[in-house]
């Protein structure tokens, strides 16, 4: 499942785990390898370790178990102030008795820097997140999007390999939210810095990541890159963690191959593609992106199996059309079509059939 | 588009009653229900708190007791001019006899035989001896009194007494605050007490000195406690803070007289010492009933009032501060004193000056183990209350004590900043 390669690796966690209790696992048995360069995401809902792993990378928490490496080199030992990572945390923690020049300047002024040097660096690095007239203000005096970046441009002005980032953006509107996630992208490619970036928001982690890994109950559940997680899923969490998703409950009749035949729980059969099932009598969970479903009878293939379908609800959102169908007992079943010129506009109480595509329907473990 | 003339005047509502006007109105009943709910409280320290402090700092001014015992004697006395050196003459004798037959009479004349006393030792004996004869005389058949009145007692025929009374006659005097500051009023200006009596200021410096160094002993012992308390986790900071707590229930007499049982030379502390052989049997350290009993006892009694303010500022400071600054490089010092103090000195900011302000007035502690050598202005102000009943000079104390007070507490605001203080 994780990739292994401990060659080309820069970051590496190994068969870590962490308890705090002594009696349960906060982490249970953590592997993961990051090359250099690369923009990783620990996506998880709260409570499913991804904060305790950063805080082990960073050192404020040590592993109870296992190794961590950081260029070939465990750094179980090492206090924080030594492993020369950056860091930027959910609410800023800018120094508030300091300018925010000052704020820049003490990870260089610790590291006895000269001042004009130092200077140097502040400067550019108040420019590089286009902050360079707030040198003299204190923190309290900017917004939170003008924080945020000064807290980013904070963690880069001593030229880290690693910047490790716990949720930056949770305390941002929508607007600001999305222009920060280019931003910190942007930055982290063109100065070509290893990042971690721990977040609960999928859209962030899809957007922003160049690979991702969904933490559930101290596991990786899946790490892969945006597209592959979103649309192969690997197991029922990531399938309903990751964007909308319809569940449908039933047994496996029979496989053949990369395709099998699911007996859902009201006796309807579909096709899909089974991912975690292995034999036939399994129970098994099947999965459909609501817009994969097609109602367009025209667009579907003459023998793909179809379903029943009465519509409930029509819901207009603009560049979507989102409709809530009643589907082999599902009350919760989500089509969405593009509102296109053709587009139709199924009415509440209307019966069609629905279809897919084998491959887009996937069975996982129940 | 709104027009220049509007646009000039004040705001109107939108009934044409100017806006200031009618946001006061809708305002009004919300302050008069807030008005109501602090009535109570309001009238209970108005007439418990404020008036009767107001009035005791008045008595540092107030002086009707010569004018109103000896009002004829005062006017009088107008005429005689106190630096020729010569006796008044007979129409102040005349005038001294009518008002003390009206004083005998109505025995006011010892209260202000009293009054006098604190200004030239002897006045008291002086009014309580010829207060009997002369309340016998009779002021329109038996003069000429100059004589008589000498008779009864020499001091009468004394220039200086009639001075003193003279100069302690007006209804307002500055005399308890020249007392206060170790000065008097006399007949020639304020002057200088002799030097025997100078004990006033020194005290109102060592009670300054002494508070000092209890508010930094304060500090110095309080911070560590205050810094685990809102690091440790909340089960043993809770225990911490039970420990911490746990004196402050405790009876303020029962603990400073514990210190009177720990630092006497045959308490508990002098006996470890000896029997560890630290210190000799006859050099036993004397650490009570002087400045070190007082200032031990009193660190003691006040610490808590310092590591409260300090906790509740020092658990308001995220911990993520301290985190940050360690990913940044910085070390545990570093982040200690670069960080932490830094946002951390509010709290001793406010713990000073709960501690120096309550040190200040303290009075119990001082009393207890303060001996003579470790009394403060206070143990002073309360033996001119209840011993020497001169309610005026303790007024006075009082009176300068609050400006010193006040006046520190200016001098904080320019220097640190009031808003910079939080207690919580």
């Amino acid at each position: 499942m994780t990739d292994t390669n401990t060659d080309a690796a820069f970051v590496e966690f190994q068969r870590v785990q962490k308890s705090y209790d002594g009696e349960n696992l906060v982490v249970k048995d953590l592997n993961l390898a990051m090359p250099k360069g690369e923009f990783l995401t620990m996506l998880g809902p709260s409570g499913s370790g991804k904060t305790t792993c950063l805080m082990m990378l960073a050192g404020f928490e040590t592993a109870t178990h296992g190794e961590i490496l950081l260029d070939g080199k465990p750094i179980n030992n090492i206090p924080p102030h030594k492993r020369g990572i950056g860091m930027v945390f959910q609410n800023y923690a800018l120094f508030p008795h300091m300018t925010v020049a000052e704020n820049l300047a003490f990870p260089l002024e610790v590291r006895k820097l000269d001042k004009s040097t130092r200077e140097a660096k502040v400067k550019r690095a108040l420019d590089m997140v286009q902050m360079g007239e707030f040198g003299n203000r204190r923190p309290a005096q900017l917004s939170g999007g003008q924080q945020q970046r000064i807290a980013l441009a904070r963690a880069l002005v001593f030229e880290p390999e690693l910047v490790l980032m716990d949720e930056p953006l949770g305390a941002l509107d929508k607007q600001l939210r999305e222009h920060m996630q280019f931003e910190i992208t942007r930055l982290a490619h063109e100065l070509g810095i290893t990042t971690v970036y721990v977040t609960h928001d999928q859209t962030e982690a899809l957007t922003m990541s160049d690979r991702v890994a969904v933490f559930d109950d101290g596991r990786i559940q899946q790490l892969a890159p945006p597209d592959q997680l979103y649309e192969e899923p690997e197991n029922s969490f990531v399938a309903q963690f990751i964007g909308e998703n319809n569940t449908m409950e039933g047994v496996v009749k029979s496989i053949d191959g990369d395709t099998c035949l699911v007996q859902l729980d009201d006796g309807s059969e579909i096709d899909a593609v089974p991912i975690n099932v292995h034999k036939a009598g399994e129970r098994t969970k099947v999965s459909i992106r609501p817009e994969r479903v097609e109602f367009n009878k025209d667009r579907l293939h003459a023998d793909a199996h179809t379903l029943k379908a009465t519509v409930k609800e029509f819901i207009y959102m603009g560049d979507v059309f989102r409709f809530r169908m009643s589907v082999a007992g599902n009350d919760e079943f989500i089509v969405k079509t593009r509102n296109a010129p053709d587009a139709i506009r199924l009415k509440p109480g209307q019966e069609i059939e629905i279809g897919w595509l084998a491959k887009d329907c996937r069975a996982l473990d129940a | 588009m709104t027009d220049a003339s509007q646009n000039a005047g004040p705001m109107l509502a939108a009934d044409g009653t100017p806006l200031k006007q009618s946001l006061a109105r809708s305002l009004r009943r919300q302050k008069l229900r807030a008005l109501m709910l602090v009535a109570p409280l309001l009238l209970f320290v108005l007439f418990s708190f404020i008036v009767p402090i107001a009035s005791m700092l008045f008595r540092s001014v107030e002086n009707n007791i010569v004018q109103e015992t000896l009002p004829l004697t005062v006017e009088a006395l107008q005429s005689w001019d106190e630096h020729s050196g010569e006796l008044p003459g007979e129409a102040v004798y005349d005038a001294f006899v009518r008002d003390m037959v009206i004083a005998v009479d109505s025995k006011t004349h010892t209260r202000l035989g009293s009054r006098l006393n604190y200004e030239e030792t002897g006045m008291s004996s002086m009014f309580r001896r010829s207060g009997r004869k002369m309340g016998k005389m009779d002021p329109e058949t038996d003069g000429p009194f100059k004589e008589q009145i000498i008779e009864i007692h020499e001091g009468w025929g004394e220039p200086n007494t009639w001075a003193v009374i003279k100069t302690h006659s007006p209804a307002i005097t500055n005399g308890y605050f020249l007392n206060a500051v170790d000065m008097r009023r006399t007949p020639e200006g304020a002057q200088s007490q002799p030097e025997d009596k100078q004990i006033l200021i020194k005290l109102f410096g060592r009670t300054l000195f002494m508070s000092l160094v209890i508010t930094g002993a304060c500090i110095l012992l309080a911070y560590p406690v205050s810094y685990l308390l809102a690091t440790l986790p909340m089960r043993v900071s809770n225990l911490l803070m039970i420990l911490v707590l746990l004196p402050f229930w405790t009876s303020l007499l029962v603990r400073t007289s514990a210190w009177k049982v720990m630092l006497q030379q045959q308490g508990v502390i002098n006996e470890t010492l000896v029997w560890l052989g630290l210190v000799a049997d006859d050099a036993r350290l004397v650490i009570i009933n002087n400045q070190i009993g007082t200032i031990i006892a009193m660190t003691h009694i006040l610490l808590p009032f310092m590591i409260l303010p300090m906790y509740s500022v020092m658990q308001t400071i995220p911990v993520t501060y301290t985190r940050a600054a360690k990913s940044m490089g910085a070390t545990n010092w570093t982040t200690f004193w670069r960080i932490y103090f830094p946002q951390s000195i509010p709290g001793i900011g406010a713990g000073s000056i709960l501690v120096f302000i309550l040190s200040i007035g303290y009075y119990i502690t001082p009393e207890i183990v303060g001996g003579t050598k470790g009394v403060f202005i206070s143990n002073r102000i309360a033996y001119h209350i209840s011993s020497s009943l001169n309610w005026g000079l303790a007024a006075a104390l009082g009176t300068i004590l609050l400006g010193v007070v006040m006046l520190l507490y200016w001098v904080y605001d320019k220097i640190v900043g009031i808003d910079n203080v939080k207690l919580g």
